[in-house]
């Protein structure tokens, strides 16, 4: 099964805030952004990022081919248990998920 | 018509200095500019000090300065020296000084404050005036009081204030990353949503663009909306580039929250006017009932000392977690024995560097190097305690064996002592909002002999 980094242009993840992140799927193409609207769904999102669905906010925006997904930060960050201050690399955990 | 130029995302990270030349031809209304945010953690804010080096801010900010004066605009910095405390502002008004002495000039400064006293933030608290936004950590007065430093954003409103000492410099505590380039705009009756939205997409420079590390912006308000310019010979915005930077660093792509109101980009339209520029229109301000500004608190977290080892034997390479793990158990009942202390009172993390020392848990596919890092954070209520916890730890990152029947084995050490203080280290505490009265009620201004 292909992952979501082989679909999409690009994914970034970022803090917004010291206490939620936020990732972006930027899926450069129509036919892209209707694959990863359909076939990515926000409990495997949830799952891989180790949290549940309803703490996820999730937009798909048709006009931009893009999908936001914002959730309260696993680890307050800065927090010692915080590996990544940024929040850099979550952006991985999504690019590298099978999609159907 | 508004014109404001935004030299980059913050000071500190540089500018294209032709695209700047560029931006002072075109006679910009004022110049505003971030000096930081909480993005590189909290303790920036909890031992208030700059994230960027003092060389590097006062070149950009002295060019900047020289800027405002050939353009003849008040120059704006909002976020002084990344965290915003007062301390921060008394920062860059020095250096604001030095720059003012070598240039031989002596304009009007004016200073805006940001910081709160804890102890009345906590009696505020307790008289029901501070809320908790949605993922806000739970709260107690203690915790508010324990706060090192503790700043409220301030927004369009008081920058408007200091705008109107007719300030050619205005050094502005904490602020919202939009306030300094949307306050000029407002005050002008320009478009109120499209002085907000403008503001948010001009907030990081020409990161709304192509290029986006040429830094220089030129946003243009008006009564229907805004027009965004980079200035960069080779960078262009496009309705693509700008939409995407709603998305940056913000949970919600169409809402945005600040002092007295938030801005709804639902209905927004994005128009390439030529190659470089993109016309938005559209974009609504919804105010509130009541006006709050948000809070930023930190405090110690307690201090730090680490240890790094490093593993370059292919049997312990590959037995890498199960030997940590065995670590982790013997340090632990050590630090017990041996200090005293309960297991709740400290806490050490070793993560394999090169196995899953970023995602932890998450990690779907673990690495197998050809060496790993060792890298053990321990965190304790001194410092003192937490080298002594390390140095428990040092022998069995130099030594320990994977079974008790082979030779010792030894590992590699890049440092000695092996053992390094941190220091303190701090935690962010407040994700609240603080109803006001008055805009001004919690913020100072003051106009300066600089």
């Amino acid at each position: 099964m292909p992952e979501v980094g082989k679909i999409c242009d690009k994914v970034r993840s970022k803090n917004a805030g010291p206490f939620w992140l936020t990732i972006d799927i930027f899926c450069g193409s129509s036919d892209a952004f209707a694959r990863l609207s359909g076939g990515l769904s926000t409990k495997r999102v949830a799952e891989a990022l180790g949290t549940d669905t309803k703490s996820i906010k999730r937009f798909d925006i048709k006009d931009l081919n893009v999908i936001k997904i914002s959730l309260p930060r696993p680890v307050v960050q800065g927090h010692p248990g915080d590996r990544d201050m940024h929040g850099a690399a979550w952006a991985s955990v999504v690019a590298e998920l099978a999609v159907d | 018509m508004t014109r404001i130029l935004v030299p980059s995302g913050a000071l500190g990270l540089d500018y294209d200095k032709a695209a700047l030349e560029r931006g002072i031809q075109m006679k910009p209304d004022l110049i505003a500019i971030d000096g930081g945010s909480t993005d590189s953690g909290p303790s920036y804010l909890g031992s208030g000090v700059s994230k960027y080096a003092r060389s590097s801010t006062k070149v950009e900010w002295k060019g900047l300065i020289e800027a405002a004066r050939t353009a003849g605009c008040p120059l704006v910095i909002g976020t002084a020296g990344t965290c915003g405390t007062d301390g921060m502002v008394d920062w860059l008004v020095d250096i604001t000084r030095e720059c003012l002495e070598e240039l031989g000039w002596t304009p009007r400064v004016a200073t805006l404050k940001s910081e709160q006293d804890p102890r009345e933030v906590g009696k505020r608290f307790a008289s029901g005036q501070v809320w908790a936004l949605d993922g806000a950590p739970s709260l107690d007065r203690k915790t508010i009081e324990d706060c090192t430093h503790i700043v409220a954003l301030a927004g369009a409103e008081q920058i408007q204030k200091a705008i109107e000492t007719e300030a050619e410099i205005v050094i502005a505590g904490r602020t919202t990353d939009t306030a300094t380039i949307a306050a000029l705009p407002l005050m002008q009756d320009d478009h109120a949503g499209g002085a907000w939205h403008g503001a948010k997409i001009a907030e990081c420079g020409a990161l709304c663009a192509t290029n986006p590390q040429s830094g220089v912006l030129m946003v243009e308000f008006d009564k229907a909306g805004f027009t965004v310019h980079p200035l960069a010979y080779d960078a262009r915005a496009t309705p693509q580039t700008v939409l995407a930077h709603m998305l940056y660093e913000n949970a919600d792509p169409f809402i945005l929250h600040e002092p007295g109101g938030h801005l709804d980009v639902t209905d927004a339209s994005y128009e390439a006017l030529d190659e470089a520029r993109v016309r938005v229109e559209g974009s609504r301000w919804v105010a509130s009932d009541r006006y709050t500004v948000k809070l930023e608190g930190a405090r110690v977290a307690g201090c730090q000392t680490l240890l790094m080892a490093t593993i370059r034997d292919p049997r312990y390479v590959e037995s890498a977690q199960a030997w940590i793990r065995d670590i982790g158990h013997r340090h632990a009942k050590k630090v017990e024995n041996r200090m005293g202390l309960a297991p709740g009172a400290w806490r050490c993390d070793l993560r394999l560097v090169g196995i899953d020392s970023t995602l932890g848990e998450l990690e779907t596919r673990p690495g197998s190097p050809t060496e790993i890092g060792v890298l053990c954070t321990i965190t304790a209520e001194d410092q003192g305690t937490a080298n002594e916890i390390g140095k428990l730890m040092n022998p069995y990152l130099l030594h320990h064996p994977l079974t008790s029947e082979e030779e010792q084995p030894t590992f590699s050490f890049p440092f000695s002592p092996a053992e390094i203080d941190r220091g303190p280290v701090h935690e962010f505490c407040l994700h609240h909002v603080m109803t006001l009265s008055d805009p001004m009620d919690a913020f100072r201004l003051d106009v300066i002999n600089a």
